[in-house]
């Protein structure tokens, strides 16, 4: 009987074994296949044709309705400009957790992509430690500064665009209350937060403005659960800087609107246009979006790169007067003309230098202090 | 001709191909390629040396986790905070790493041990309670892996670091990683931690089939009350599994927090290393080989599965619902153990 058992254990062993050593044998002949490839497109992206480029999205993923998709749709219109072929030319690979970044941009290096994105600022450690591990691949990263030679950082005004989304949230609501949902405590969702608190105060000092955080990008439910609780207490404006953790947001002001359709309950949505997830029956939640186009962005250092101007170790800032950052004014029954009218005047005094927008907490204290 | 034994070897083995098959029946139905998609998964997880040491990485704390929810369930308890004790397990680690400066000699197996140390304390809570108020320890692990979760937050956020959202990276001296291993493998996070794993597996059969306290831990398991007629004390084996299973655990986060990491970064969710412990536990029949072999098939699917996008064009999902599969199938074992008795009679 042990015998037996030992004797299948072994026989077990052996066989897994044998399909390693079968696997090992076959890959060596496709890697030194690989090689080949990556010596003559290695070379130098002369063609358009020989350049390919593929980004890695955060825990989001590519269909956030919000940043990861955003930037997925600027590698696509890139690749459609260029005549490129998805999974060949462009391609994006999906992070299911924090572990999976390296691997996932190590990957890609693997395959010989020329230019990789990290996209969210989640990525910055471990785009650095890929980077430095393959210097002849460009990496860039949005919405963070990673330091590296191969290395294009592109960070947004964010704070600038929240400052006219608090503007908007102030002169909509009729409660003097107004919420703000954030992903995950840290230095960017502190500069959407201080630019949108900045903006509400400039139009009415004594708002009242709710700021809570869901701590993940990714959870549709607690963003749900925290937007219940807003609009119970009173609260008519959300503005979220939360990823796909804002769906649950819309959700809940949808199902607020689908039982009510007389409650006025908005949401401002952020780094896309979100006026399609607004919709319910004829109406809209969607007061406006805080669009950051991380498409054109992402888009035009893939341009830059392929016509070899790669931008390495720079910083490249975009804000309101690069049309980078800007307020959606799809959604004309919500965003009367008033408000539009307002809008654009602070975004004239943002322009000129008249208001120079808080980015952190205590930025946004001398600010209030100021007011 | 078959034995209830080598059904207990069988049953896993079956399920794993069950699951592979209907996985590649839902491949099919949904219009994908499954030649093409395990093709992938495949070369992903094995493809060369890089993609083998991430595999390598992410068997490591699988294997460790699965060892502490396989040692509680031999002594018949349900450690559901594994999850927890990775999470504090991994905190000391780094503490002891970030904090100290010390010889290599001393500081690595200092900071192992802190993070065994941590996941012990982690599972004694859950175990003393048990023994001394018969609290359920489903719900106080459970408890105690949200209480893991936020504290190390905290802690990350406001002790170790003034408002930063990550650690800084521990002294080289505490580092399992080598880059010798790096360089042979292309710069992939494998390290020395695999070693501590086999170890520890090694331990666990040791424990559990060599040692008089093992036998009692496992009695205690099988009957409490007669143990305790035989003049076993049913409580202190309780503390006492849940202190090991709680340790092994701790070594897990210590992997993450020594190799693989170098840091720990506040996280917005679970790891699901201690969640996919007691899957890797429940397919290898809770023997210390058989979690072995468990997490290697868990490490291929979850390494392999990021390949699986960029190549066949199958989303990654499809290998969560595969590993859901064999689970599903491992739990109905009693099914499959009927089919081989009717075939076993057949035969006759």
């Amino acid at each position: 009987m042990k015998n037996r058992r030992f004797l299948l254990i072994l026989a077990l062993l052996l066989s897994i074994g044998f399909v390693l050593a079968a696997c090992g044998s076959s890959d060596e002949g496709e890697s030194s296949g690989d090689g080949g490839d990556s010596n003559e497109s290695g070379g130098e992206a002369e063609a358009s044709d020989d350049f390919s480029v593929a980004m890695v999205t955060d825990v989001g993923g590519v269909d956030d309705k919000s940043f990861n998709q955003s930037s997925w749709e600027g590698l696509q219109a890139f690749g459609d400009e260029n005549g490129l072929e998805e999974g060949e030319g462009y391609d994006y690979a999906q992070s299911d957790s924090e572990g999976d970044y390296t691997t996932n941009l190590s990957r890609l290096v693997r395959q010989d992509f020329n230019l990789i994105y990290g996209i969210g600022y989640l990525l910055q450690p471990a785009l650095e430690e890929v980077a430095e591990q393959n210097p002849d691949t460009n990496f860039g990263l949005v919405d963070s500064v990673a330091e590296g030679d191969n290395i294009v950082s592109i960070t947004f005004k964010e704070h600038e665009g929240s400052f006219l989304a608090g503007v908007a949230a102030a002169l909509k609501t009729e409660t003097d209350k107004i919420g703000f949902v954030g992903g995950e405590d840290g230095d960017l969702i502190r500069k959407f937060e201080s630019g949108y608190v900045a903006g509400a105060k400039s139009v009415n000092p004594d708002i009242e403005i709710d700021i809570q955080y869901a701590e993940s990008f990714a959870a549709a439910d607690k963003g749900k659960l925290i937007a219940s609780n807003m609009y119970n207490n009173d609260i008519d404006v959300i503005y979220h800087a939360s990823g796909a953790t804002g769906n649950g947001v819309f959700a809940q002001a949808k199902d607020i609107k689908q039982n009510n359709p007389d409650e006025d309950v908005w949401v401002i949505g952020v780094d896309r246009d979100q006026h399609e997830e607004g919709k319910i029956d004829d109406q809209n939640v969607t007061l406006t979006s805080m669009v950051k186009r991380v498409d054109v962005a992402v888009n035009e250092v893939a341009t830059l790169t392929m016509d070899g101007d790669f931008p390495g170790g720079e910083v490249m800032e975009y804000g309101l007067d690069d049309d980078a950052i800007s307020i959606a004014t799809t959604n004309e029954d919500a965003m009367t003309e008033e408000i539009v009218s307002e809008v654009e005047d602070w975004k004239e005094k943002i322009a000129n230098g008249e208001v120079d927008v808080p980015s952190t907490d205590e930025e946004l204290e001398e600010f209030e202090s100021s007011l | 001709m078959f034995t209830n034994r080598t059904i207990n070897i069988l049953i896993p083995i079956i399920s794993v191909f069950l699951g592979l098959l209907v996985g590649a029946i839902i491949m099919v139905v949904f219009g994908y390629n499954p030649v093409l998609g395990y093709g992938a998964l495949w070369e992903g997880a094995f493809g060369d040396s890089y993609f083998f040491g991430e595999t390598v990485r992410m068997v490591t704390p699988y294997i460790l986790s699965g060892l502490a929810v396989a040692f509680a369930l031999r002594t018949g308890l349900l450690n559901i905070g594994v999850e927890g004790q990775v999470f504090v397990g991994w905190l000391a680690s780094v503490w002891v790493g970030v904090a100290f400066e010390l010889p290599m000699v001393i500081h690595l197996p200092l900071a192992i041990l802190a993070a065994a140390a941590a996941g012990a304390f982690w599972g004694f809570i859950p175990g003393i309670l048990k023994a001394k108020l018969g609290v359920h320890e489903v719900i106080v692990t459970i408890m105690m892996n949200y209480i893991a979760l936020y504290s190390t937050n905290a802690i990350v956020r406001h002790v170790i670091t003034e408002g930063e959202d990550q650690t800084e990276r521990i002294a080289g001296s505490a580092s399992l990683a080598s880059e010798w291993i790096a360089e042979m493998t292309f710069y992939s996070r494998m390290h020395y931690g695999i070693l501590i794993a086999f170890l520890m597996a090694l331990i666990m059969w040791f424990i559990l089939n060599k040692t008089t306290r093992g036998f009692e831990l496992r009695s205690v398991g099988y009957n409490p009350h007669a143990s305790n007629y035989a003049g076993m004390s049913v409580g202190k084996n309780i503390v006492l599994a849940m202190m090991i299973s709680g340790a092994f655990a701790g070594l897990a986060g210590a992997m993450e927090g020594l190799g693989t990491y170098g840091y720990l970064a506040t996280k917005s969710g679970f790891t699901n290393i201690g969640f996919e412990g007691i899957a890797v536990a429940l397919l290898g029949a809770n023997t210390a080989l058989g979690v072995v072999l468990a997490a290697f098939l868990f490490g291929t699917l979850k390494i392999g599965a990021l390949n699986m996008p960029t190549v066949a064009g199958v989303p990654t999902e499809l290998v969560e619902i595969v590993i859901a599969l064999i689970i599903f199938f491992v739990a109905s074992s009693y099914m499959i153990r009927w089919v081989i008795l009717r075939f076993k009679k057949e035969g006759k």
